[in-house]
This record gives structure tokens, C-alpha cells and sequence, in this order.
């Protein structure tokens, strides 16, 4: 474990492999030595026997969401938590299309597989969990989860560092007097994040070495600083990232480079150092 | 011969209020609720379930120290989301100190009439929304789609100063939640849905949020709608499994200037006031009170 010095944390597949396969072969470019999948493989994409395959043959750590956890165990809808009755409507057609189109080995094997992970790294615990630690379709928003209640998460579940994914939308909140801690929400690498852009968005957490970089002192130990995100990625098939239910084709124009890598940026970061590097 | 050992069984079995009422467990404070203006509020309405009006001085406006220890207790205690009601919470000369310093620490929730929205109130909450790092959403109460319908309710004009508060709060960036109760049944049905749908839309909310309420027959509701009848009482093995995520007394408390209560319904319930401070009350309560039930036959939730 003590080699460990880069990990890549996704989630939100949505039967988007073309998405997948880009974001691992980015995230592989990068010189991640490990990477985990946060769960909610399926879900709006055309093709839900697609994505399966590609983590198991490129030993992604993959845990269940509430998507999987349906699909594995056949349930009757995919227990995504949307309180606007439009919402399940348009969810409830795309579960169905998943569940049908998805083989039963492939079932199993979501039905199978972990609720969490947890993991030691560059000196922190760190956990991971799909919609939060204490249930699975939590929905974590950056307007709705305020520090003291990540505080107290961290405190319940005995962690330095929580990664979430299931609302699909990226953000971090670190705690103002231990920048090293605090909550990052990895967002969704099967969909844009509603922002009018084709990114998506998955997290590299890299334990910087103090030699590399001069300037990252890290808030808590000498020896490392915490671990930090995100990165963007973007398919570079020629195929479309999937759009959200109902909506139109996303455009397969990408931004230009607009970010360099977080692992030699100063630390303590503050929330506003989330930065991309665009791989279109 | 099934069908008679079953009717042999419930004629044996005692009556709801002899059995035992089931405990919710508390899962943690995730939502801490503020009857800022108590009871007392710009209007009366005939569904009241605490019987809000302009003389109700059951519960009284709470005081800023007494809010700001609370905001420091839900701050340690890793409070999630925050609610104001009443009464009519801009009725309280402190509001917006109140909603600053609770801005501060989470996202909030306000309850409202919409009459005292006017340009300069909206302006300022617009402002406050459009700074702050989390959500600030408003509630603005509706029950009927014309002054007809409304009015009897709510009060004679009452209608036209609603809408005209939302359009303020629209006009300074606030999209708000309407939230109708379903005393005229067919509000809440899908045809009830497009009817307001569609006179939110003519003022310009092209993409309106509404939340349906369920009637609680207590309080003012009692007189006018009837009240709950003796079946009405949950008793144990009555809870699905996990309901404590769903209610909301399962991760909530509701504070007055009078104390801690379990939930934002029953504040006017001697028996349900659980202690003066928040710590009094992170314990399991029993679900005794009839309109326990209204929230577990009905899903209901009071959060936004």
C-alpha cells in the first residue's frame, strides 16, 4: 500500500462504455495504479452488456450502487431515490430497457459485488460509497451538504476522506481547519454534468511526494498531502457521450485544455482548486 | 373456515389505542426545524392544524439568543438542513438575521404566506440565495387555483397577495415551492396538477415546483374538517422496515420558544414536547398521536 501514490475514483457509467474506455485509458496515461468504480454501471445507454466486460478484464474495483443492486437482484425499479414524479417516468423507462437487455451473468455479477471500500492512503482512510456512507441513494448535492454535516459523517464512519457519486455531479468540500479532510463527490463519467459541456468527470487522488514538489507542504503530515481531485475526461470515439433522458444528442465539441494535474498544485487546496485537464 | 377463525381473531384482538403504539428509532439529527413566529401569524386559515392566527400566542416569537445557541448546538451536532416556520416567519423583526446566520451553516428551508414578500424582501432574500454557498429555497402556501378556491380558505384576498409575493420572490431569482394541501381533494390528482401547472405558467413560473400536503385533522382542520377517529392509531409491527428514513420525526426536532418537539405537527400536543434543550430529545419516540398516522398511510414527508 505504501507504493501507492495515484488512484482513480469514477462512477456513474450508465452503460456508457465508450465513456468508460476513455476514462480508463486516461486515467491509466495519468499513472493511476488503481482504479475504483463507485457503481450505477447501467442505466440510460444503449448497450448494458458493454460496460461489465471492461471492468472486469481491466481489474476495476467496482462497488454497487443502487442501479446494480437492482439489476443484480431483478428488482422492479432502480431504487434511485427522484422525488419529481417526471423524474421516475423517464427512469423507469430506462430501467426497464436495462433490465432486459442485461444478461444474467451480468446480473449476478452485480449482485455480487462490495456496498463500499475502504483503504488507507497517503496517511488518510479513506471510504467509498455510492450515495453516501450511511444509504445508498443519498442524494449529496454542494448546495445541500454543509461542512458540519460532512464532519459528522467523517466522524461516524470513521474516515478522513469520503467519495461519493450518485447524483452525478462533481464537487468537493474540504473542512476549513483540516483541508486534508472532507467529502468529494466524483460525479458521473456516463453523462455530462448538466452544464452544458461534453466533459466528464471522474477523480484522481494522488499522494504527492514532498521531493516532486517543493511547494505542497502538506496541513498534516510531512510526508504527504491529502489526496485531491478531479480530472476530466471526454470519449474520444467518435460516438456521442449519452445524453439525459429526454434530452437532446450531447455535442461532441470539447473545451479546450483549461487545467493541469492537481498533484503538483500547493497544498492545502482550497475548494476552488478543482481543476480539469480536458484529453479531447 | 379461514375467513371465520380470521374474523374470530380480530374481534380477540384489543383496540388500537389498548395496543401498543410502535417506536421510530432516531437515526440523527439531520434536520432541525424553528417555529420562529410561533403561532402567530397574518392570517387564519380554516386547515390550520395548530390554529395559527393573529391572537394565537400559544407559542411565541422565539429570541435571537435562543436561535443563535440552537444554530451552535446544530453545528456540532452535524445538522443537515434547516427550516423556518410559524406562524409566518417574516412577521419576526430578527428574520433576516436568523437566515443569514443560519445561511451560514447549512442549507434553509422557509415556510411562508408570501404576503409580506414584497419588492424589497424578495431583493434581499434574492441576494442572500444568490451569495450564499448552500440552498436557500421558499415555501409559499396555496390552496386553490382562483380566489374561489383559495379565499375560503386562506382568507378574502388572500389569492391575489400569495401569487404576488411568489412573483416577487421569481423576479429576484427565487423559484419557489408551492405548496398546496389537499383540502379540495382534486388538488392533489393529476387534473389538480395541471390547473395550477397552468396558472403558475400565465405569471411566468415556466417551471413550476409544487409540493401536496395532506390534511391534518387537529386543530382548526379538526373543527373544520372532522377530526381522527379511534382506528386512526398506529400500533406496533404497523412501521415498514427502514420507515425511520422516511418519516421525518425519524431524523428530525422541531424547536419553539416553549421547547423540543418531535415534529413541525404536533407542537400543540402537550405529550408530544420531549425537553428544553436538543439533547433532551435524540431518542426514539413513540408514534402515539393519531396524526402519526396521516404520515405513514400517506408517505408524507413535511420536508421540502
Amino acid at each position: 500500500m505504501s507504493d501507492l501514490e495515484r488512484i482513480a475514483v469514477f462512477g456513474g457509467v450508465y452503460n456508457n462504455h465508450l465513456s468508460l474506455q476513455a476514462v480508463l485509458a486516461d486515467a491509466r496515461q495519468q499513472g493511476a495504479q488503481r482504479i475504483y468504480c463507485l457503481g450505477d454501471v447501467g442505466g440510460f445507454g444503449p448497450h448494458p452488456d458493454r460496460s461489465v466486460p471492461i471492468l472486469i478484464e481491466q481489474d476495476v474495483l467496482t462497488m454497487q450502487g443502487n442501479y446494480d443492486d437492482s439489476i443484480g437482484n431483478r428488482l422492479d425499479d432502480c431504487q434511485c431515490g427522484y422525488t419529481d414524479p417526471r423524474d421516475n417516468h423517464f427512469a423507469q423507462i430506462s430501467y426497464n430497457y436495462t433490465l432486459a437487455h442485461t444478461s444474467d451473468p451480468h446480473k449476478d455479477w452485480l449482485r455480487d459485488l462490495p456496498a463500499g471500500f475502504r483503504l488507507e492512503f497517503a496517511g488518510q482512510r479513506l471510504l467509498f460509497a455510492h450515495g453516501s456512507p450511511r444509504r445508498v441513494n443519498e442524494f449529496l448535492w454542494e448546495s445541500t451538504t454543509p461542512e458540519p454535516f460532512i464532519r459528522r459523517l467523517l466522524r461516524d464512519f470513521d474516515a478522513d476522506l469520503i467519495a461519493v457519486t450518485h447524483t452525478g455531479i462533481h464537487w468537493q468540500r474540504r473542512l476549513a481547519d483540516a483541508p486534508g479532510r472532507g467529502l468529494v463527490n466524483v460525479g458521473a463519467i456516463g453523462r455530462p454534468a448538466n452544464d452544458g459541456r461534453t466533459d466528464v468527470w471522474y477523480a484522481l487522488l494522488t499522494a504527492s511526494d514532498p521531493s516532486r514538489s517543493s511547494s505542497a507542504p502538506s496541513p498534516t503530515t510531512t510526508h504527504a498531502s491529502p489526496p485531491r481531485c478531479a480530472r476530466r475526461a471526454c470519449p474520444r470515439s467518435s460516438s456521442r457521450p449519452s445524453s439525459p433522458a429526454g434530452g437532446p444528442p450531447a455535442s461532441r465539441s470539447c473545451p479546450p485544455a483549461s487545467g493541469h494535474d492537481l498533484a503538483t498544485d500547493p497544498a492545502p487546496a482550497p475548494l476552488s482548486d478543482i481543476r480539469a485537464l480536458n484529453v479531447c | 373456515m379461514t375467513r371465520s377463525l380470521d374474523l374470530l381473531e380480530l374481534a380477540a384482538r384489543p383496540a388500537p389505542g389498548q395496543q401498543a403504539p410502535p417506536t421510530l428509532p432516531f437515526v440523527g439529527l439531520d434536520t432541525l426545524w424553528l417555529q420562529v413566529t410561533g403561532t402567530v401569524c397574518n392570517i387564519a386559515c380554516t386547515h390550520c392544524f395548530i390554529t395559527c392566527g393573529p391572537k394565537n400566542l400559544s407559542h411565541p416569537f422565539m429570541e435571537l439568543a435562543h436561535v443563535r445557541a440552537l444554530l451552535a448546538d446544530a453545528r456540532d451536532l452535524g445538522v443537515k438542513e434547516y427550516y423556518f416556520t410559524g406562524g409566518e416567519p417574516f412577521l419576526h423583526p430578527d428574520i433576516f438575521t436568523f437566515i443569514e446566520e443560519t445561511l451560514a451553516q447549512g442549507p434553509l428551508n422557509i415556510l411562508t404566506n408570501g404576503i409580506l414578500i414584497d419588492d424589497a424582501v424578495a431583493a434581499r432574500l434574492g441576494a442572500l440565495f444568490a451569495a450564499g454557498p448552500y440552498t436557500l429555497d421558499l415555501r409559499v402556501s396555496l390552496d386553490g387555483t382562483s380566489p374561489k378556491e383559495n379565499d375560503p380558505i386562506r382568507g378574502k384576498g388572500t389569492f391575489d397577495k400569495i401569487l404576488a409575493g411568489g412573483e416577487q420572490l421569481l423576479k429576484h431569482g427565487i423559484n419557489p415551492v408551492w405548496t398546496v394541501t389537499t383540502v379540495l381533494a382534486e388538488s392533489g390528482d393529476a387534473e389538480g396538477f395541471a390547473r395550477f401547472k397552468a396558472i403558475l405558467a400565465e405569471r411566468g413560473f415556466d417551471r413550476p415546483r409544487l409540493k401536496f400536503i395532506p390534511p391534518f385533522k387537529i386543530g382548526r382542520e379538526e373543527r373544520r374538517g372532522g377530526g381522527y377517529g379511534e382506528h386512526d392509531l398506529l400500533v406496533e409491527g404497523d412501521l415498514f422496515e427502514g420507515e425511520e428514513h422516511a418519516l421525518q420525526c425519524g431524523s428530525c426536532r422541531m424547536v419553539t420558544a416553549k421547547g423540543v418537539y418531535p415534529c413541525p405537527i404536533l407542537i400543540e400536543v402537550p405529550a408530544a414536547r420531549m425537553g428544553d434543550q436538543l439533547a433532551d430529545a435524540l431518542i426514539p419516540i413513540k408514534l402515539d398521536h393519531p396524526a402519526c398516522t396521516t404520515c405513514h398511510v400517506e408517505g408524507f414527508s413535511c420536508r421540502t
